[in-house]
C-alpha cells in the first residue's frame, strides 16, 4: 500500500504537557480510498488529524508527514491545503455575518453560484434557503456540518480528513454525509475518517485502530471492527489496551 | 434644481460609489454642508429643512397610519477637506406609520471635518422606524463624527438602527444613543465599525426597557488594527415585567490596537430578563484555521472573518 500512499506518517511523536499524545505512529494511506482511524476517546485520533493538517498547536511533532511523497512538516495549514489536503472539524466553526455562499466559495475550485447550488444540493440543503444565511449560531450543528462538507466538495481536494463526521447529526444528515463520501471517492479524493463509531468505520475501505496514541492494528474493515468491538471497548483502561492486544491485532 | 446643485448631488453619490439615479417614488434628501441640494417627498412623509450657519435643522414626520413603501434615501456630506456640518433632526413617526431610511454620510476628502448629528426620535404607538446609516470616509482619517440620538418608543413601536463605518479611516467617532422603550416595543440598536491607523472609536448605547414586555438588543461589532483604540459602553436597564434584552459586543483587535468593552446589565424587576455577551481578542484560531484549510492565507482568512463580523445582519 505504501508505494501508492498519498499520505504517509513516519514515526510521529507528539507530546503535550509532558505527555505523549501520539506515540511513534507510522501509517500509510493509499490514494482514492476511504480510510478510517478508529479508537476510544483519548486515543489521539483527533490529535493525529490536527497534526496532519498542520494546525498551529499541533506542529511541534517529531517524525515526518509526507503528502504526495513530499514532507509537509514545515508547512502551515494554508500551504498544506493548497497542496490538496483539507479537513472537516468535529464541531465546525461559526462565523458571524459570513454567508454560506461566501464560506463555500472561499476555497472552491470553481467560484460560481452554480458550484454553490450543486454542493448544497449534494449535502441535502436547499440553496435558495441556505445560500444567504450566515454560518453562525442560527444554523444547527448538523446544518453547519453539512455546510462545511459542501465547502469541501467545492474544493475538489485530493485528501479530506473528516473528524467524527457523525457527531451531533441526525440520520438523514448522516446518510447525506455518507453519500458525499462516495462522491468524493468517485471523484478521486482520498478520505480519512476519524471516528469512534463502528457505523462510520464500516463506510471505509481500510482501517486503523488507535489507542493511547499508538497504532494497535490496521487492515480490512472487518478485522478492525472485530477487534474494536470485541477487545477494545471492554478494556478496563481504554487508553491502555491489554498487554496481548498488539499480538492479537496481528491475527486475522 | 440648479445645474450646480445637480452636479454636487452627483458628486456626493459618486463618492459613495453610487449613481445618482433615484426613482420618482423614492423620497430623498441631499445635504452638502449647510445646503439642502435636493428634497423630494412622497405622500405621507413630510420633511422641513432649514439651513443654519453650519448645517441644517430638519423635522421629519410620517403621518398616522401611513406606510412609506420604498426606503427614503438621505445623503449628508462634505466634499472639501475642511469644514463643519451640524445636523439637527426631529423625527416623529406617528401612530401606525412606517418608514425605512437609508442614510449615507460621506466625507471622502476629509482632513479636518467635524460632523455632528443630534437627533430626537419619537416612534409612536405601533409605528415602525428603520434607520440605516452608512459612513464613507477618506484615507486620511481627518474627520470627527459625533452622532447623538434620544429615542422614545411608544407602545408596540419598533425601531431598528444600524450604524456602519467600514469604508475609509474612522478618524474620531463618539456615538451616543439612548432609547426609552414603552410596552411591547422592540428596539434593535447596532453599530459596526472598522478602525485602523490612529482612529479613536467610542460607542455608547443605552436603553431603558420601562414598558411591560419591551424588548431590546444592543449589538456592537468592532474591528481595530494598527494603533486604533475602541471603547464600547453598552447599558441595558430593565424595569418592567417581562422585559427582555440582550447586549452583544464583539471586538477583534490586531497589531497594537486596543479595545475595551463595558457591558452593563441592570435589571430592576424580578420578571425581567437581560443577558449579555462580550468578546474581545484576536481572530478566533478555529475560525482562522478552518478558512486556512480552504487554502486562504492567514491574512485572507482574517479579512474574511472581519468582513463577516462587520457585515449587516443576514
Amino acid at each position: 500500500m505504501r508505494e501508492k500512499a498519498i499520505l504517509e506518517i513516519r514515526n510521529l511523536v507528539l507530546r503535550m504537557s509532558g505527555r505523549s499524545i501520539l506515540d511513534d505512529l507510522s501509517m500509510g494511506f493509499a490514494r482514492h480510498r476511504v480510510h478510517a482511524v478508529i479508537g476510544p476517546n483519548g486515543a489521539g485520533k483527533s490529535t493525529l488529524a490536527c497534526a496532519i493538517m498542520g494546525l498551529s498547536d499541533y506542529r511541534r511533532y517529531e517524525g515526518s508527514i509526507l503528502f504526495k511523497g513530499e514532507p509537509v512538516d514545515e508547512l502551515p495549514v494554508d500551504q498544506r491545503a493548497r497542496r490538496g489536503m483539507t479537513m472537516a472539524w468535529q464541531e465546525p466553526a461559526r462565523y458571524e455575518g459570513l454567508s454560506v455562499e461566501r464560506f463555500i466559495l472561499s476555497g472552491a475550485a470553481k467560484k460560481s453560484k452554480e458550484t454553490v447550488r450543486e454542493v448544497l444540493e449534494q449535502v441535502g440543503l436547499d440553496p435558495a434557503r441556505y445560500g444567504g444565511r450566515a454560518v453562525d449560531k442560527t444554523l444547527s450543528g448538523g446544518e453547519r456540518k453539512r455546510v462545511e462538507l459542501a465547502s469541501i466538495l467545492a474544493m475538489r481536494p485530493l485528501l479530506v480528513i473528516m473528524d467524527e463526521p457523525d457527531s451531533g447529526i441526525d440520520m438523514d444528515a448522516l446518510a447525506r454525509i455518507f453519500d458525499a463520501l462516495e462522491f468524493l471517492k468517485a471523484n478521486g479524493s482520498t478520505v480519512l475518517l476519524i471516528t469512534h463509531s463502528v457505523a462510520v468505520l464500516e463506510r471505509a475501505d481500510h482501517g486503523f485502530l488507535m489507542c493511547d496514541g499508538k497504532l494497535i492494528c490496521e487492515g480490512g474493515v472487518e478485522k478492525i471492527r472485530r477487534y474494536y468491538a470485541n477487545k477494545c471497548m471492554p478494556c478496563d483502561h481504554p487508553n491502555e489496551p491489554h498487554s496481548d492486544f498488539g499480538e492479537r491485532a496481528g491475527d486475522e | 434644481m440648479s445645474d450646480e446643485h445637480g452636479e454636487m448631488i452627483r458628486r456626493l453619490y459618486a463618492s459613495i460609489g453610487e449613481a445618482c439615479v433615484i426613482e420618482p417614488n423614492v423620497a430623498h434628501v441631499e445635504v452638502h454642508g449647510n445646503r439642502v441640494l435636493g428634497l423630494h417627498l412622497v405622500d405621507g412623509l413630510k420633511v422641513e429643512a432649514d439651513e443654519t450657519d453650519d448645517g441644517i435643522s430638519a423635522r421629519v414626520r410620517v403621518e398616522p397610519g401611513r406606510v412609506i413603501e420604498t426606503p427614503v434615501r438621505i445623503c449628508f456630506g462634505l466634499l472639501p477637506e475642511r469644514g463643519v456640518q451640524r445636523i439637527k433632526m426631529d423625527v416623529d413617526i406617528a401612530e401606525g406609520g412606517r418608514v425605512a431610511v437609508l442614510a449615507s454620510c460621506t466625507f471622502p476628502n476629509a482632513v479636518q471635518i467635524l460632523h455632528t448629528m443630534d437627533a430626537d426620535i419619537r416612534v409612536g404607538k405601533d409605528a415602525q422606524y428603520l434607520y440605516l446609516e452608512r459612513h464613507v470616509h477618506g484615507k486620511s482619517g481627518g474627520v470627527t463624527i459625533v452622532p447623538k440620538a434620544r429615542v422614545i418608543l411608544e407602545e408596540g413601536a419598533r425601531f431598528r438602527t444600524d450604524f456602519e463605518l467600514i469604508r475609509g479611516l474612522v478618524g474620531d467617532i463618539d456615538i451616543d444613543y439612548h432609547a426609552v422603550c414603552g410596552p411591547r416595543s422592540v428596539l434593535e440598536m447596532a453599530a459596526r465599525v472598522s478602525g485602523a491607523g490612529d482612529d479613536r472609536i467610542k460607542i455608547r448605547e443605552e436603553a431603558t426597557l420601562e414598558g411591560e414586555a419591551a424588548r431590546g438588543v444592543l449589538t456592537t461589532n468592532v474591528a481595530v488594527r494598527e494603533r486604533a483604540r475602541a471603547e464600547i459602553f453598552n447599558t441595558l436597564l430593565a424595569t418592567a415585567p417581562y422585559a427582555r434584552g440582550h447586549v452583544d459586543c464583539k471586538e477583534i483587535i490586531q497589531g497594537e490596537a486596543q479595545a475595551r468593552a463595558t457591558p452593563i446589565v441592570d435589571v430592576r424587576h424580578p420578571k425581567a430578563h437581560v443577558t449579555h455577551e462580550a468578546a474581545i481578542g484576536s481572530v478566533d484560531s478555529k475560525q482562522l484555521e478552518t478558512l486556512m484549510a480552504h487554502g486562504l492565507t492567514e491574512e485572507e482568512a482574517t479579512e474574511l472573518i472581519i468582513e463577516g463580523l462587520l457585515s449587516p445582519s443576514l
